[in-house]
């Protein structure tokens, strides 16, 4: 038993988390920031957090993850970090040559009330900052909220980067939240076979799933370019893909530049997929392509198909607010039981849309935000679950509990794959169920006696 | 060592990786890149370490915090660390460094929990102490553990909790806990390292000492500066007992409170990694007498000698004839190990960029492997690392150095027993056995080759475009910007999910770990055949 300690009786905690499902403001900074084009991202703190928020997406997505840091000690952490910072960017432009230095502070930056504006013009004045270069900045304090947070901050930054205009371009922004490369590849390709032109930021695919060719480009082909951010006020509208992540951008740029915004549910199962399609239709005045609605059917084919495995199946999942909130709705579209669901980020909304969303249950689905994952494996010792879902930290409580799991979310540490195979869209939901039939059968093929061990289905 | 006349020349390496730095940052760097020569003299070059990084320059560094936590205290199975901070330095420092453990027959082990404050913006502004009171209560009831530390982050240190103060009212509360803190804020000094020294003055004030009874056993050492990533612990205390040691305290992989608390019994400290703790061992001999001798199980022949070394410490011949038995029974797997891979691997050249001693104690596997070093350095090294102890004594102890605590130790009026008598110590020494000596990676190295302190992204992509070396060992966030430029990256902070690699076994795992990374038919892959000739020149198969 590796959560050996574990005790089945629940006793409410005050002060202390324990296995937190969910981590610090700058990380998620650092992640929106790695989907610009030619763009450094930087984080205003100690070298430590730098390090740690390096080595943990690097263990997810498998590249290399490159950002800087001010480097802060104790004179720093007295004085202020603005000398801390200007000389960082003398030296990022002379030696790295980025076209944009996404700075992010982190606890330490903060507790002492360091200004990103203010040092931005300092370093301006200095000459720092060259001509044509730029630097964006996001106050990310990891005592407030979670990494969905940090990751809005930043994306609401890069919003800010646009210009007022008069002109129209007929694009649509399409903010995507923190989803995987490959998924804002499913975007783009779903866009595509709409025919609906679009500027998608952050934008990671092609920067944290690209090749291996021999060379070593620190600023990859692939971002939304710096151009491209300045014209998103020529947009016709912004799609926002999840509250958490994405809302707080397109609102920004719909109450300053007059680009109005749909926010929706990110694009994960049917229904959410289905209404992403339709928004997407409407607003960019398209019809929807054969291959897309082809594309449903086969998933729709699939649930049909393998209804009975999923049917009245209690889940346990864990993960990030605007996924769960998909995910739910997709698992209760295909008549399984999101039966405990958490998230370490704070917000009331969330409790209450997973509410809404299980509100047809012969039970009440226990949920929490603010929880933890010590929490959530309570629960489970007092009455299990058929499947676990979460990132890979769950994998100590399948073990232990015996119950099949599958990975989605972040971080992935110890598996492959989800910076390749997109989970968004219908093709995304078939590799989803995949993935759930497989570990539901794999369990019941290893469960079952010899007798009915069977070979087709 | 051997004359390695190399066809590039290092001054201009040197000069190439500078080139690119605004004139501060190439003045500073200057000095922590070093070309080693002059060995024969004896006096390697000096060299600047345990320096501020650059802001601004992609750096391999951690923290104090990462050095603490993360580092010394992680691997202490039966210990309730609890952050106190927001929830980011907790979550980085949970399983992420692979120190396995043993949960041995008490069934203690909390390594796989993660315990935060998880302050809010509320306790930056109030201050966090109440909470952390509460959490360390929370836990006490929780799971009644034997002892609790905590570990600041960078916030607590700016808002002023006091987090020893916390601590001592709760271990006075609780009686059978021991409860204490650690001040390891993340801007404290310069690197991990920081923290290390942090984290072992501690363990030392707290912890060691605790257990009155001398465990059972005969030839009794501590094994320092040891934290078992990918089981190297196991195997180093397999051979150990096999050759009938009795390893009281490994500091800190499979750890335990009552290792640390019995440490105070041994009769010999064996130093491992000289960077995180050779002042622990020091302690150790001044305020109970036990002599400490730097030993290394990284490579077969470095066991051997290693354990021959301990042998003849302890002088007597039932151990000495033992250890020559287990060593006759371990080589000759390894010997055809090393076999099987040294047509793969032997000539090939190595580069290595990691943390404390790691970058030096490898070099024996690469050599055994008839590999070369061409450049190595450590991540948070002091100069005595790279020339050895004797330079302690002329290292300026500057700001940053300054705020981290020394404790002032002395002999125990009790427990203080000098292991050997004078004379004993004097004709081991006469006989060329050292004691409390580290002779710092350069000389190990070869004349000419590049030694280079906290070494960053841009140097190292430009090291691997200029050395074309076949292997680059460092860590995670080097990893993918290494493979991307078609050069075979091993991990030696958590060894790729490999290991163990010390010792025989860990040898031989080693062996055949490099033969299968060099030998890998990947790297030939990286040009498409339409790449390699573009020019239309096919031909029907039927032609
Ligand atoms: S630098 Fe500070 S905040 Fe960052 S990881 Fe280290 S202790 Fe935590
Ligand atoms: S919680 Fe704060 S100190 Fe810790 S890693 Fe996050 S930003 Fe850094």
């Amino acid at each position: 038993m590796l959560l050996r300690h574990t005790p089945v009786e629940i006793k409410e905690r005050k002060a202390l988390t324990i296995n937190p499902a969910k981590t610090c403001q700058p990380i998620g900074a650092m992640y929106a920031a790695l989907g610009i084009h030619g763009c450094l991202p930087h984080s205003h703190g100690s070298q430590g957090c730098c390090a740690y928020h390096r080595s943990t997406l690097t263990r997810h997505y498998k590249e290399p993850i490159s950002a800087s840091t001010s480097s802060f000690t104790e004179g720093a952490s007295v004085f202020g970090g603005q000398a801390n910072l200007v000389q960082a960017l003398n030296n990022i432009f002379n030696v790295y040559d980025p076209e944009v230095v996404a700075v992010h502070t982190t606890c330490l930056s903060e507790t002492i009330g360091d200004d990103l504006n203010q040092i931005r013009i300092k370093a301006e004045k200095d000459g720092k900052l060259p001509k044509g270069k730029y630097m964006i900045g996001a106050p990310t304090p990891s005592y407030v909220g979670s990494h969905v947070t940090g990751f809005s901050n930043m994306v609401k930054a890069m919003a800010q980067m646009a210009e007022p205009t008069d002109k129209k371009n007929g694009k649509i922004n399409l903010i995507p939240g923190w989803v995987e490369p490959c998924d804002m590849e499913e975007l783009k390709r779903i866009a595509a076979l709409m025919d609906i032109d679009i500027t998608m930021f952050p934008d990671t695919s092609g920067i944290l799933n690209g090749p291996l060719t021999g060379e070593y480009k620190m600023f990859p082909e692939g971002g939304v370019t710096v151009q491209e951010l300045i014209e998103s006020a020529q947009a016709t509208a912004t799609i926002a893909l999840g509250e958490w992540c994405s809302a707080d951008a397109a609102r920004w740029l719909d109450s300053k530049h007059k680009v109005p915004c749909s926010i929706l549910d990110m694009p994960f199962g049917l229904a959410a997929t289905d209404r992403f399609v339709n928004v997407m239709r409407t607003v960019a005045g398209v019809s929807v392509p054969d291959a897309i609605t082809h594309e449903r059917g086969q998933l729709v084919d699939f649930i049909s198909d393998m209804h009975q495995y999923f049917y009245q199946k209690r889940v346990a999942i864990f993960g990030d607010p605007d996924q769960l909130i998909s995910m739910c709705e997709f698992l209760r579209s295909i008549d399984m039981y999101p039966a405990y669901v958490v998230t370490g980020t704070p917000g009331k909304k969330f409790v209450k849309r997973i509410q809404e969303i299980c509100s047809d249950m012969p039970f009440e689905v226990k949920v929490k935000a603010e929880g933890d994952m010590f929490l959530m494996h309570q629960w489970i010792k007092n009455e299990p679950v058929d499947l676990l879902i979460g990132n890979s930290y769950g994998k100590y409580i399948a073990r232990d509990e015996d119950i099949p799991f599958v990975r989605w979310g972040f971080p992935i540490l110890d598996r492959q794959g989800h910076q390749y195979f997109p989970t968004v869209g219908y093709k995304g939901a078939l590799r989803l169920l995949e993935k759930f039939v497989g570990v539901l059968l794999d369990r019941k093929d290893r469960d079952s006696p010899e007798t009915s061990f069977e070979l087709v289905l | 060592m051997t004359k390695n006349k190399a066809q590039w020349n290092p001054t201009d390496i040197k000069e190439e990786l500078l080139k690119k730095y605004p004139p501060k940052v190439a003045r500073k760097r200057a000095k922590q890149i070093m070309i080693n020569e002059a060995l024969e003299a004896g006096t390697p070059p000096e060299i600047v370490a345990n320096v501020r990084t650059i802001p601004g320059i992609i750096t391999m560094r951690g923290c104090t915090y990462a050095g603490c936590k993360g580092v010394i205290m992680g691997p202490t199975r039966d210990v309730v660390n609890i952050t106190h901070g927001p929830i980011g330095c907790g979550f980085y420092s949970w399983l992420t460094r692979r120190n396995q453990t043993d949960a041995g027959a008490d069934g203690e082990n909390y390594m796989t929990y993660c315990f935060s404050t998880d302050m809010h913006d509320k306790d930056i502004i109030f201050g966090g102490e109440k909470k952390l009171e509460a959490a360390i209560q929370e836990a006490y009831d929780l799971l009644h553990p034997k002892g609790i530390c905590i570990f600041s982050t960078c916030p607590v240190g700016l808002i002023g909790d006091d987090v020893h103060a916390v601590a001592r009212k709760m271990k006075e509360k609780f009686g059978d806990c021991n409860v204490f803190a650690f001040s390891c804020e993340g801007y404290k000094g310069v690197s991990q390292s920081a923290g290390h020294h942090i984290a072992n003055n501690q363990i030392f004030t707290n912890l060691v000492g605790e257990n009155k009874v001398a465990p059972e056993g005969e030839y009794k050492i501590n094994l320092l500066g040891e934290y078992n990533i990918g089981g190297d612990a196991f195997e180093i205390d397999r051979i150990l007992k096999k050759c009938g040691i009795t390893n009281i305290a490994t500091f800190s992989g499979n750890s335990s409170y009552d290792q640390f608390a019995s440490a105070q019994h041994a009769d010999l400290s064996c130093v491992m990694c000289h960077r995180s703790i050779n002042y622990v061992a020091d302690m150790l001999e001044t305020k109970y007498g036990i002599p400490w001798i730097k030993i290394n199980f990284i490579g077969a022949e470095s066991t051997a000698k290693s354990l021959r070394k301990i042998g003849a410490y302890f002088g007597e011949k039932k151990l000495i004839d033992r250890i020559e038995e287990v060593i006759a029974e371990e080589m000759p797997a390894v010997e055809e190990a090393a076999k099987k891979a040294l047509p793969t691997t032997k000539g090939k050249k190595a580069m290595l960029f990691v943390g404390g001693s790691r970058a030096h104690h490898y070099q024996d596997l690469f050599a055994e492997l008839g590999m070369k070093t061409l450049s190595a350095g450590y991540e948070f090294a002091h100069r005595d690392d790279y020339e050895g102890r004797r330079v302690i004594p002329d290292i300026q102890v500057d700001a940053d150095s300054r705020n981290i605590e020394e404790i002032e130790v002395t002999a125990d009026p009790e427990l203080y027993n000098p292991r050997k008598s004078e004379a004993e110590m004097k004709s081991l020494e006469d006989s060329g056995f050292k004691f409390k000596e580290y002779e710092g990676i350069n000389k190990d190295m070869d004349e000419g080759t590049i030694v280079i302190d906290d070494l960053n992204q841009y140097e190292a992509e430009k090291l691997v475009e200029l050395l074309k070396p076949d292997v680059f060992c460092a860590g995670i966030k080097e990893k993918y910007s290494i493979q991307k430029l078609g050069v075979p990256m091993k991990q030696l902070h958590s060894y790729d999910y490999g290991g163990p690699y010390a010792g025989f076994k860990g040898a031989i795992n080693f062996y055949e770990e490099m033969d299968r990374l060099l030998g890998s038919k990947v790297w030939s892959y990286m040009k498409a055949p339409w790449q390699e000739n573009p020019e239309l020149t096919a031909t029907f198969v039927w032609d």
